[in-house]
């Protein structure tokens, strides 16, 4: 353990795509581990905070019960939050649902879209499966967020270069190319 | 006397007598982001991203013709910051999902978001409900991406002779209507320049999205307004 | 039946002529025979009078008193404005709600009554008010509501309603309306005794260079609400090249809490018209345009009376007064509910038979106006005060009012006071001498002209009514220090919103964002960043947005801000976490209701 800083990160509504994009940073995941130490993360699956983390990445936006927690325990453990990928910035492709009512998003999903195998006809009501929310909130409109970066997903180079000056503590260069919303 | 000269941002620019500044500025390589004015159609100057002061005043420069001596200041902080609240505005105004969206790396809107350096809106969304028309066998119209610039209803009027498009309702119900109950009930070709115009993906001819492959688009390398600026350089 | 409906909207189109720009009339008559006007209308009329049915559609859909799905025979319009809900409005409306077994905005199921509700009638100093049909109804009560509908649902017939006429002219066999003049302060240049002709005669006798000579000495300013000097405005208009020119006169008054331009109507029509005429023969225009909006249409058989006797006295017409080639006459121009039609350029669109739309500007109406000729704008008031200048002289004009603005100013003042109604006052009053003459206790706060102007405290009751301080265009409602500015101001965005045209982005969007983050603040769940934003965004709006609209709009939050005490109890610094503004538990309800278990996160 010791004095590395410490990053965190999760993916609320979202594909794993952003994940994947971090991924995508090839070699330099090599640097970034001699950098850096891996707190919570799907990386190395902890599911709970080992300690308080200098940097949060957030993938996906906000659609569950479970996900405003995670984003509570996140925006309390992290001194930075970053909104990673289009879903956490707008809702992204979930958030396709946040004109039409719950209740109808449900039965279209459970009950009657082509294709459906229910026939004891329910909607899923386990107490283990969280509550959705009655939409896909984008992150920073429920906790408050430091940094966006967007894209679906997200240029590795530009989540690289996040991360590289975060951990200097230089400001974050404009870069025309690496800003992308697709 | 037929011409006049006038500075933007301190740069001296010759102009013909009532040219709109926005097209002496094009004409002198200085390029003031808009998006509802386009090339020739009557300026609408209803989207406000062409915001400029002139001799103190803010006005749209699309509408607004040049004056002998005018002062115009384009890239002002308070300027940058206006026209960025704009976009910011048009992009949780409607549904504007731009990865899976035909028009990505074509579309103004996002490329006028990516030359401010937006990140994210600054404002709430408010995710409206809106409507998709699939009617027309080879055009879309998808409300949702629909900025109300304008540019389709005069396309239709001034270049292609027709009546397709008009505003309807009023405030932040005001939407675009077609002449009739759906697309396909209008004369609307997909040739029509009404649809080329749109500057995002609400007008879109079917079948042919995705066709130039990422990294080549429009806007991928360049920001927009780039071609004006050269002109400027040169 | 289908036939019908093609046949009698064709008649309608051919009464106007099968005139493009008659659009307002054709559309308001065939909803008046129809009760809205249907897609087969809207065919029909676009095939009479050239134009396309999106065109028709895009006219019929901007104005709240044209519909294009049925309404009901008899449509109740329920004032919502501020000071109708200060005396009672939500009481009213659920009662007659309930008794009509519907909601607000519903129909009944026999399509008998349609029960909606409308901003400022123009009724403020007898609220809670409504229009049933064109019908006003004042002083409404639960009671008197539910008595209302159950004698409705006998008669069908909006004027039986009325079983009490009000004064003045109120009572003239073509108003016979409940209205009350409530002129508390009768000033010399609107109340006095007024011969009809008598100024005319004056102004004919003179060179039309000199009548404008005439009201530029008297340094008349527009009534309106901007000030702006109506001698210099009609010289722009003579000189402007034309071959024809026009005379409107804006009785559009639909900003929240101004009724005076009603008073003026109903009681000095004559001295309006005069000065119409005045106004035409000084500029050299033969046609004036009454505006009149549309919750006045109980008016329009009187003024249209007056028009005809003024034709018959030779005031309006052909030769008028005798002389050869002297020719103006007046038409009067309906609305139909739209309050950006006040703006000069979008009554003039309004006029040609458009959206409400304002226009860009340059070119200004007087160089370029009605049908693209020289036109002049002028208030009701502003036009009364023509007829009296070119009676009195000029000097006697601007010998009263303050150094800067000269002569009287009607004033509507409405609100949390004992004597709310019609005041002429000299300009320079204080807004202290009013509070006191309208016996308001406990003020604290004012709006001076309306929300489109400013809302002050009770620091500044020293301020005097004119264009150099507190200016105003007659509107002015108190608020006693019991009430939030900032639920005010909530509330008069919620007015603005509904009557943005939405033709620019600032305007359109801004002000929603701008009421959502007003009423996160009102919910206490609001930060100390959210009144800088609140700044931000009210500045952005005003600064950006295209027309008088969304340049005003954002006022009374600024006005709010400005008096300030909003920081204790509305805003606060908070633990970091979630924000204030999510809330989870209105978030989940939802999910909560469907499956019928609670969040064990709430």
């Amino acid at each position: 353990m010791g004095s590395k800083p410490r990053i965190a990160t999760v993916s609320l509504a979202g594909c794993f795509g952003c994940h994947m994009s971090v991924l995508d940073i090839d070699e330099r995941i090599l640097t970034l581990a001699e950098l850096v130490e891996f707190d919570r993360s799907p990386i190395n699956d902890y599911k709970e905070f080992q300690d308080r983390c200098a940097v949060g990445i957030v993938e996906g936006g906000c659609c569950n019960e479970e996900n405003v927690e995670v984003l509570e325990q996140f925006r309390k453990h992290c001194d930075v939050l970053i909104s990673l990928g289009d879903c956490a910035i707008n809702g992204g492709i979930p958030a396709m649902r946040n004109n039409i009512p719950l209740r109808e998003c449900l039965e279209e999903a459970y009950l009657k879209s082509p294709g459906v195998y229910n026939p004891l006809n329910v909607i899923p009501n386990d107490k283990e499966i969280p509550l959705l929310l009655n939409r896909v909130y984008p992150c920073h409109e429920v906790v408050k967020i430091d940094l966006f970066i967007p894209g679906c997903p997200p240029p590795a180079d530009a989540i690289w270069a996040h991360l590289v000056s975060l951990l200097s503590g230089k400001p974050v260069e404009p870069d025309y190319k690496n800003l992308k919303y697709d | 006397m037929n011409r006049v000269t006038f500075t933007i941002d301190g740069k001296e620019v010759k102009a013909i007598r009532g040219q709109t500044i926005l097209k002496a500025a094009d004409a002198a390589g200085v390029f003031i982001p808009r998006l509802c004015a386009y090339r020739d159609l009557t300026p609408n100057g209803s989207c406000r991203v062409c915001s400029v002061r002139v001799n103190g005043r803010i006005q749209a420069a699309c509408v607004q013709t040049v004056a002998e001596g005018a002062i115009v200041e384009n890239e002002t902080p308070e300027l940058l910051e206006y026209r960025r609240n704009i976009v910011d505005m048009l992009f949780v105004e409607g549904n504007h999902f731009c990865m899976f969206c035909e028009k990505s790396g074509f579309c103004e809107l996002q490329a006028l978001a990516y030359r401010f350096g937006i990140k994210a809106p600054r404002y709430p969304f408010l995710y409206p409900k809106r409507d998709l028309d699939m009617s027309h066998p080879h055009v879309f119209l998808d409300h949702n991406r629909c900025i109300l610039c304008g540019r389709c209803v005069r396309a239709s009027q001034d270049m292609d002779g027709k009546n397709v498009f008009q505003f309807v309702e009023r405030g932040g119900r005001k939407r675009l209507q077609v002449n009739g109950d759906s697309l396909s009930e209008t004369d609307l070709k997909a040739t029509d320049e009404a649809v080329s115009v749109c500057p995002v993906g609400a007008l879109m001819k079917k079948r042919v999205g995705y066709e130039v492959p990422v990294g080549r688009r429009r806007y991928d390398e360049k920001p927009i307004g780039d071609d004006i600026e050269m002109k400027g350089e040169k | 039946m289908k036939q019908g409906t093609a046949q009698v909207t064709a008649e309608i189109c051919k009464k106007f002529g099968n005139d493009r720009t008659r659009l307002m009339d054709i559309a308001i008559a065939v909803q008046d025979r129809f009760g809205c006007v249907s897609h087969e209308a809207m065919e029909e009329i676009a095939r009479q009078v050239r134009s396309h049915r999106v065109e028709v559609e895009s006219l019929v859909s901007f104005y709240a008193f044209l519909s294009v799905k049925p309404q009901g025979k008899v449509v109740i319009r329920l004032c919502s404005d501020i000071v109708d809900w200060m005396k009672g409005y939500k009481d009213v409306a659920e009662a007659m709600a309930r008794e009509l077994g519907i909601t607000m905005g519903e129909t009944t199921p026999d399509g008998a009554i349609t029960l909606t509700h409308t901003p400022c009638i123009g009724m403020s100093d007898q609220a809670p008010a409504a229009l049933v049909n064109s019908v006003v109804v004042t002083h409404l009560t639960p009671e008197r509501g539910r008595q209302l509908v159950r004698d409705l649902r006998r008669h069908l017939d909006p004027q039986q309603l009325v079983t009490m006429v009000g004064d003045g002219n109120n009572e003239h066999p073509l108003v016979r309306a409940m209205v009350r003049n409530n002129i508390r302060m009768r000033g010399p240049v609107h109340f006095a005794d007024f011969e009809p002709g008598s100024a005319l005669r004056k102004a004919v006798e003179m060179t039309p260079a000199d009548v404008i000579r005439t009201i530029k000495d008297s340094r008349l300013r527009g009534r309106g609400g901007a000030g702006f000097p109506a001698g210099l405005k009609w010289e722009m208009a003579a000189n402007a090249p034309g071959e024809k020119r026009y005379v409107l006169c804006n009785a559009d008054e639909g900003e929240p809490g101004t009724f005076k331009d009603r008073v003026l109507l109903t009681e000095c029509a004559d001295q309006l018209m005069e000065g119409m005429t005045i106004a035409g023969y000084a500029v050299g225009s033969d046609t004036g345009i009454i505006y009149l909006r549309g919750e006045y249409r109980y008016l329009l058989p009187y003024l249209q009376s007056v028009v005809e006797g003024r034709r018959r006295q030779g005031y309006l017409g052909r030769d008028i007064l005798g002389r050869k080639g002297l020719h103006f006459d007046i038409r009067i121009q309906l609305g139909a509910g739209a309050y950006i039609c006040g703006e000069e350029t979008a009554l003039i669109s309004s006029c040609e038979g458009l959206r409400g739309d304002p226009k860009n500007r340059p070119p200004f109406p007087p160089q370029e106006g009605y049908l693209g000729c020289p036109t002049i704008v002028n208030n009701v008031e502003t036009l009364c005060c023509v007829s009296r200048i070119l009676l009195e002289g000029s000097d006697w004009f601007a010998s009263m009012g303050s150094s800067r603005t000269t002569g009287t100013k009607v004033l509507s003042i409405s609100g949390d006071c004992r004597k709310p109604g019609v005041y002429e006052v000299p300009f320079g009053i204080t807004a202290r001498e009013l509070i006191e003459m309208t016996e308001a206790e406990n003020a604290g706060t004012m709006l001076i002209g309306g929300p489109c102007r400013q809302m002050i405290g009770p620091d500044r009751l020293e301020g005097r009514i004119c264009y150099d301080d507190l200016a105003t265009g007659g509107a002015i409602i108190i608020f006693n220090r019991a009430r939030n500015r900032l639920e005010i101001a909530e509330h008069y965005l919620d007015f603005f919103i509904e009557e943005s045209c939405g033709y620019c982005t600032p305007c359109r969007v801004g002000l929603t964002l701008l009421k959502n983050q007003v009423h996160k603040v009102i919910d206490g769940a609001g930060e100390p960043a959210d009144l800088v934003e609140m700044r931000d965004l009210s500045n952005f709006i005003i600064n950006t947005s295209r027309c008088g609209l969304g340049q005003a709009a954002p006022n009374p939050v600024l006005g709010a801000l400005e008096i300030g005490d909003l920081s204790s109890g509305f805003v606060a610094e908070r633990k970091p976490g979630l924000l204030p503004g999510f809330d989870l538990s209105k978030a989940v309800i939802d999910a909560e209701l469907r499956v019928g278990r609670q969040s064990k996160y709430v």
